[in-house]
């Protein structure tokens, strides 16, 4: 086929992909053993990045938009009056290997639209990835999305051949997902996470008496929720996060702030502006649930539904929760420290390394790297000044937004920047 | 005290090291190490030209190595950064090093640990920068061909990251800056220098060396890269914090079209 209707192809099967924000090509290990093509790099590489700041390293494009499905929030439903494309198989492997001899890329992550029915459309993927690794010998990464419904069979067989495997729940709760997307059940998309968790725990068992057994899914799977298209609070996102997290062991859960494509009443209107701030305020929050040992409903409660957008989840919580500071950071313990506003876990660590040589003092800790303007008002350390004053959490939050640079107050910023 | 003499090397990391495995054999009194063809001071001190020597600039190889893994790649990177004295740095780096029981405890408040130490970081940085940013073009030859233009000299240390990726292509990765590229031709890596008629960067002229199979591809990411940004979102400043100006030559998906 000629290369006019391949770049047509790609243009649209690949803007109909970018809404999808993982791009993660990390926490794969397959080597180059037999002197084929590619590996995946434990860290994954960023080769560009979008006009927007997010890192390019993988080719992601749909397989094909047509979709037999009308999903409210999504450009491409059935009812939407787009341009439609669908590559053959062939062309797709084409075009990884050569992205990816050129090193464009890191590897593929191959999406799509449903075509006649969930396994038909399942059955391609998978036969795309298989002719990558076992024609082409191919040890580049390849992420596949599950689509909600395919059997098990194949989600088995999509995990021998790619790295990540992901099913966008897109709505984080049941109610949403019946008004917006109105014949999809929630088991279709539990279904392959499911499948895919519990071979991925078959695989661990197995592979620690039999060294050989192949590989499954190796960087695990991820879902991702949009954000600000059904009126749900953070307190649904997070608390739907952290039941996937747990139930399906998710290596990632992705927040996605709406961008609007579709007139419809059921959702905002196109031109609304991107929640970005939101966004990373929830990217925050699921960093403090993971690694600084945060339980969801500290943060998020039946009282605080949302979170704050003036400042970070975890002053926002210690601001509520002055009775437990201030904390003396040459004797507390790991948790404890980790909670301090301004102290990140680099921090920490770096604190609990220093303080068994000497008693640190404000000196110490600026060197250490600690956000001082913040930390102040909920610590004390090695010196007879520290904040005496008997300040509201008001005053404090106050004081705190006059000392620190605008990123944090600023809409557009979309840079992840987490705390320190 | 010996009277002090400048050490002459001829540019290459053995032959530095063979310097400093004859300054420490021989308890010279070292006044400068400076690569051949660079020689400023000989006014002050002698000169002693330094004959690269595998064997001894092993020997201090090993002994680095043996006092820490961390100083060795500190030392080999920040000697890549060339930057101007670092060989006399590096020397008293390596001195402080040999002194300490483990060489676990460095002094990172010693302002020599810490400058070399900024230093291999920085080369770190172009290292991977390097390895995202190579993009190779198909010549008629059937090598993949890319020229890079780093601000270290990075060539050695990427070697092994594309030797392990593209174990089953041909390719030629030409450093324009310090004229030498490093050949890979499916069995091993070798040094090569080029007499280069054209520096083949993401110019909009096309050269007769490659396939027009090379210019589809070319855009077909090119595409690929404008379609992936969503415009609602576009923040040119983040964009230009992670793919700095100066990288842009060479990125085919930043050519003028
Ligand atoms: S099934 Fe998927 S591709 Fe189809 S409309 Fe729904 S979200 Fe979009």
């Amino acid at each position: 086929m000629g290369f006019d209707r391949i770049r047509e192809k790609l243009n649209i099967l690949a803007d109909a992909a970018k809404y999808d924000v993982s791009c993660a090509s990390s926490g794969s290990d397959r080597t180059n053993k037999t002197k084929g093509l590619g590996n995946a790099s434990k860290m994954g590489i960023c080769h560009s990045y979008t006009e927007d700041g997010r890192c390019i390293s993988l080719l992601k494009i749909l397989l094909t938009n047509h979709c037999i499905y009308d999903c409210a929030y999504c450009v491409t439903r059935k009812s939407n009056d787009v341009q439609r494309a669908a590559f053959k198989i062939q062309e797709v492997v084409d075009l990884t290997i050569n992205f990816y001899r050129r090193n464009y890329i890191e590897g593929l992550f191959l999406s799509s639209g449903i075509f006649k029915n969930a396994d038909y459309t399942m059955e391609r993927l998978v036969a795309v990835a298989k002719k990558l690794r076992e024609e082409e010998n191919f040890n580049g990464y390849i992420h596949l999305k599950s689509i909600p419904g395919a059997s098990d069979e194949l989600m088995y067989e999509a995990g021998l051949y790619a790295d990540r495997l992901s099913v966008n729940i897109e709505v984080p709760t049941v109610s949403g997902l019946k008004l917006l997307a109105p014949d999809k059940k929630h088991e279709d998309f539990t279904k392959p996470m499911l499948k895919v968790k519990n071979e991925i725990v078959r695989f661990q068992t197995e592979r620690k008496i039999i060294k050989s057994t192949p590989k499954y899914a190796p960087a695990g799977q991820s879902t991702q929720m949009i954000v600000g298209a059904s009126g749900e609070t953070d307190k649904d996102i997070m608390y739907s996060a952290t039941y996937y997290y747990k139930t399906y062991q998710m290596k990632r859960v992705y927040y996605s702030g709406y961008v609007p494509v579709a007139d419809d009443a059921r959702l905002p209107a196109i031109g609304s502006q991107v929640p970005m701030l939101r966004e990373n305020r929830l990217y925050q929050t699921d960093w403090l649930l993971r690694f600084y040992g945060f339980a969801v409903n500290e943060i998020l409660n039946k009282e605080y539904p949302n979170l704050d957008m003036d400042v970070d989840p975890k002053l926002s919580w210690a601001l509520r929760n002055l009775h437990h500071f201030p904390v003396d950071v040459n004797t507390a313990d790991k948790r404890l420290l980790a909670r301090i506003p301004g102290i990140g876990m680099q921090s920490v660590e770096k604190i609990m390394k220093a303080r068994k040589f000497r008693r640190l003092n404000w000196d110490h800790l600026k060197k250490i790297g600690v956000a001082l303007n913040r930390a102040q008002y909920f610590m004390v350390c090695d010196s007879r000044h520290w904040e005496r004053r008997d300040l509201d959490a008001e005053k404090i939050k106050g004081m705190i937004l006059q000392t620190s640079s605008g990123k944090f107050r600023n809409q557009y910023s979309n840079q992840l920047s987490l705390f320190n | 005290m010996n009277a002090s003499i400048t050490l002459i090397y001829d540019g290459s990391f053995n032959g530095f090291l063979t310097a400093v495995f004859v300054a420490f054999d021989e308890k010279i009194n070292v006044a400068d190490i400076q690569r051949n063809g660079q020689c400023q001071n000989g006014l002050f001190s002698d000169t002693e030209t330094i004959f690269t020597h595998v064997e001894k600039a092993q020997r201090v190889w090993n002994g680095i190595k043996g006092k820490s893994h961390n100083a060795i790649s500190n030392v080999y990177f920040a000697f890549l950064s060339e930057a101007e004295g670092v060989e006399m740095m590096l020397y008293t780096y390596i001195q402080k090093l040999m002194r300490t029981q483990t060489g676990k405890y460095l002094d990172y408040s010693d302002s020599t640990v810490l400058h070399i130490s900024q230093l291999a970081r920085k080369v770190g940085r172009e290292k991977h920068r390097m390895e995202a940013f190579v993009r190779f073009q198909l010549t008629k030859d059937n090598i993949y061909f890319a020229n890079i233009e780093p601000d270290f000299d990075v060539l050695p240390l990427i070697s092994k990251h594309f030797r392990d990726r593209y174990a089953d292509q041909q390719w030629l990765i030409y450093d324009v800056k310090r004229k030498y590229g490093i050949y890979y031709n499916l069995d091993h890596v070798e040094m090569v220098s080029l007499n280069l008629r054209e520096v083949h960067f993401n110019k909009v002229h096309k050269s007769d060396a490659f396939l027009s199979e090379e210019y589809d591809y070319q855009t077909l990411w090119n595409d690929y890269f404008k379609s992936t940004g969503i415009k609602s979102r576009i923040n040119p400043k983040l964009h230009t914090q992670h793919v700095p100006k100066r990288y842009w030559k060479y990125l085919s998906e930043k050519k003028a079209s």
